[in-house]
Formats: structure tokens, sequence, C-alpha cells
């Protein structure tokens, strides 16, 4: 409870500063409403509007691209980690990839997969693959070396050693990669649901938000994506404190 | 050299011919050993000689470049070896239980459960095992984390079993403790060890046999019975007869690395 006040603390401070700045009317009401107007806003486009159903679409697609990401980016990475002189070869370019922005891709994914959902979904899973990949293997190729002679010595051949030991020993790496995959999805997701043919998603509805001048509207989504990603996040960071109690150990 | 002349059906282990270089500098060039089965073989000598190369090959765990390592004939694949590592942190599985990490090469083995719990419980009674090994290896302490592993390596009830400094990461009392545990059990079960340390007088205190080596291209420098008296408590170290191994072990390594500066 106690680990809770300054957090609290430094969310309050910010609030009561951001509301100073609109009681001195130190921008333009448009630009900066007030904490009020936002949270009024924001609630009525949950309780009359599509912010509700927006929220499901991009969680929707987060998640959807995020397990495609998962489903290629781990096994793919534990084998390519376990040949380490193959891993090398395919270095570069997993590397080159993972530097591009996503955004950048947009016009590529476009022409193999259209303008519609796939597209979108497609987009985020590239990326958050990579960024998986990359960990596993790594996670992989940096396994104590004293622990895969131990299992050696009592019995175990190559592929129990990958089962028993490299698996694991891989496992909180692989966690961070998922972690970081999944914040990334969520990026590219709200991003593509801005720029790539879209009619629902938070994306969509902060950048609609915008051309309207809705401007509590847009903060609120703003925030409803910042609290989105923040969940995603602290949900992986109790999920490796839980299922890889050992790591680091 | 006193080292006792060992005929081949009392050899549990025997090297012949054996050679190994890194990078084009031999290590071994054409070396032999016998060690007699039940023997504490305490292997001793300066750092770099190879002293850890010549175990991990033995446990097949590096291969030879040359010469023969056999077990009674037979090659150590088709041998149950026991291996305790210097660094226990990384050597046992800290996602496994410590029953479990004991457990381990007993399920690879394929033993049917009750065998296998059978054999825990035995191990827990020979070392007279007080902690909870329902916790995980991180859990316990150092020296706690080091009898699991030596449990885990005689679960197997190995032929050989090698330990590689096994008590060099401990503090003093947890060592002494853990090498009179061990030296008891040993003894009692007959089990065949290769030990290696840079500690003399552990090498001493816990063997039957003290084989000293050179630096590279290692050789050995002596080879000589360890006829005290068992068990060995701490009063052993003070004996007349152990200081006087002592004191010749000393003056016989000053030869092996005279010339060189003696790395701290």
């Amino acid at each position: 409870m106690k680990g809770l006040v300054a957090p609290v603390l430094g969310a309050v401070g910010f609030i009561g500063l951001w509301w100073l700045a609109t009681v001195a009317q130190l921008a333009d009401p448009v630009l900066l409403p007030s904490p009020a107007e936002t949270f009024r806003d924001t609630v009525a486009a949950f309780r009359s509007g599509p912010l509700g159903h927006d929220l499901l679409r991009t969680i929707l697609r987060t998640v959807q691209a995020f397990l495609i990401a998962t489903a290629i980016g781990v096994p793919l990475g534990i084998a390519l980690g376990a040949k380490e002189r193959v891993y090398r070869s395919v270095e570069f370019v997993v590397d080159f990839f993972r530097s591009t922005p996503a955004s950048a891709l947009f016009p590529l994914f476009l022409i193999l997969f259209g303008v519609g959902e796939g597209t979108k979904i497609a987009v985020a899973a590239f990326g958050a693959a990579l960024v998986i990949l990359f960990n596993a293997a790594y996670g992989v190729m940096n396994a104590r070396r004293t622990r895969v002679l131990a299992a050696r010595v009592m019995g175990a051949g190559e592929a129990r050693i990958l089962w028993d030991v490299l698996l694991w020993e891989a496992l909180p790496q692989i966690l961070v990669g998922m972690r970081a995959g999944i914040s990334l999805a969520l990026v590219i997701v709200v991003v593509a649901e801005m720029f790539i043919g879209s009619t629902d998603g938070l994306g969509q509805r902060v950048i609609v938000a915008q051309s309207l001048f809705e401007s509590g509207l847009m903060y609120g989504v703003i925030f409803l994506a910042g609290a989105l990603g923040y969940v995603l996040n602290l949900t992986f960071l109790l999920a490796e404190k839980r299922f890889v109690h050992w790591s680091g150990r | 050299m006193d080292g006792p002349a060992i005929a081949p059906r009392d050899a549990a282990l025997s090297i012949r011919g054996l050679r190994k270089a890194f990078g084009g500098q031999p290590v071994y060039s054409g070396f032999d050993l016998d060690v007699r089965r039940g023997d504490i073989l305490a292997i001793f000598g300066p750092n770099g000689c190879g002293k850890s190369t010549l175990i991990n090959m033995a446990a097949g765990l590096l291969p030879v470049d040359g010469g023969t390592i056999l077990y009674d004939g037979r090659d150590v694949r088709d041998v149950r070896v026991g291996y305790v590592f210097q660094n226990y942190r990384e050597a046992l599985f800290p996602w496994l239980r410590a029953a479990d990490n004991i457990r381990y090469p007993l399920r690879r083995m394929g033993l049917p459960k009750r065998e296998i719990e059978a054999r825990l419980d035995r191990l827990k009674a020979e070392f007279r095992v007080r902690f909870d090994l329902a916790r995980y290896p991180y859990e316990l302490s150092g020296g706690q984390q080091q009898l699991v592993s030596v449990m885990r390596a005689l679960a197997v009830e190995p032929e050989v079993l090698f330990l590689d400094e096994p008590f060099s990461a401990l503090d003093f009392e947890t060592t002494l403790d853990l090498r009179a545990l061990l030296q008891d059990v040993l003894k009692r079960l007959g089990v065949t060890t290769l030990l290696v340390s840079h500690d003399l007088e552990e090498s001493i205190a816990l063997a039957d046999r003290l084989l000293m080596l050179t630096r590279r291209p290692t050789t050995v420098a002596d080879d000589l019975a360890v006829r005290l008296a068992w068990p060995r408590g701490s009063a052993t170290l003070s004996e007349p007869d152990f200081v006087a191994l002592k004191r010749r072990c000393l003056a016989v390594f000053e030869a092996a690395v005279a010339g060189r500066p003696v790395a701290a």
C-alpha cells in the first residue's frame, strides 16, 4: 500500500498542474481543455458514443497481432538460437527489419494484404514477431553453459537439452521479448487505425476527434491508449514475476 | 613415486596415451593414469595445468585429441558418472525444486517413480538432510545448494564421481562441514572419485591417493598414497603424518612450477 502513495501523488500533481494551466488560461481552451471537461467528454463517449467499441477493437487487434507474432517468433527464435551459426547468418536481416519503422512498411503491406483488417494485424504481427524472435534466440544462445553440460553428463541428448534446459534458460528473455512485442503491436495498431482504412479503433477515434476539434475527447482517447499500453506492460511484468521466479538468480 | 600399482581388473578408470591441445598448445601429450575402484583420487596442480580438462575429458564433456579413456573397457557413454561442478549456482536447475533437481537424472534413466523416491529418501538419510528439499535452489544457502548438487550426482549410483573444485565457492566453515559429510558418504558407499582441487590441504585430507601435476605440457610430478586413518577430521590436519605429507607435497609443487612465477 505504501508503494502506491508516491505514484498517486505524482498523478494527482500532474492533473493539478494541468488544471492550473487551464484556469490560468495559458493555452487556448480548444487546444487544452480542462481535466474535468476531458473526463466529461470521455465518459459521454463511452456511454452513448463508440468509444467502448473502439477500445475493444484496438485490444482485439493488438492481441491478435501479438498471438500471431508469438506463435511465429518464439519457436523460430528458439530453433535459430539453438543453431547459433544459422542465427548469425540471418541476424543481419532480423536486425535490419527490427530497426525499420513498421509504419514505413504500411504501403507494402497494403499491396500484399489489401485495405482491411488483415493488413493492420499483419504489420503489427510482423514488427512484434521480430522483437520476440530476437529475444528468444538470444535467450537460448545465452543459456548458461554449465547447465547444458550438467544435463549432458546426466544423460540428456540434444533434443532433451533443448526441452529441459535451453527452453527454461531462455524463458525469462522470451517473456521480456513478449512484453516488448505487445507494446510494439499496440503502437503499430494505433497508427494503422489512423491511416489505413479504418472506421473504428482508438487510433481512428483520436484522429477523428482532432479533426472535429473535440479536444476533450481527443485527450481522453490519448489517455485511454496510454492506460491500455500501461496495463499490458504491467500484466506482463506480473506474469514474469509469477512464472519465471528464478530469473536472475 | 610410491603410487600403488593397480591390476587391470581393479581399475575403475584407465587412461592411455591421452593427448589434448588447445590452440596448438599441447596440454596432454601421452598421459597415462589408472584409478583403483573405490579410491578417492585428488588431482592437484598449478593453475592452467589442465586438471579440469582431464576430468572433463574423462566425463565425456570434452573431446580428446588422441588416446583412450576406458571404464573397465567401456566408453564413458556406457558408464554412469556423476559430476559436481564448481559453480553450483549455474549447475543446478533453478526452475526445479531441489528434490526435482535430484530426481532429474533418475528420470532420464527411466527409473520407475517408486525407485526414484526410494533413492531420494536414501540420499536424504545418507547426508542427514535437515533442510526442506521442496524449496528452490536459490532459496538455499551455498552449502545446501552444493549438497544438492552432490546428491544429484550420487543419485544415479555412479561408477565414477567427478568433483571439480566443489568447495571453492563456499566459505571456510561450510567447506569443513561439507567435506566431512562427503568423505563419510564416499567412503561408506565406496564411490570411485576424482577430485580436482587447488587446495593442497583439502586434497590430502580427502584423498586415498594424490596426483600432483606439472605445468603444461602436463605430466605427473608425483603420485602418492595418502595412508591416513579415516575419518579425517580437523584434528587430522595437525597430525605429524599429515604435516609431513603436506611438506613433501609443497616441495614437489614448488619444484614442479619452478622457474615460472606462481599465479596468485
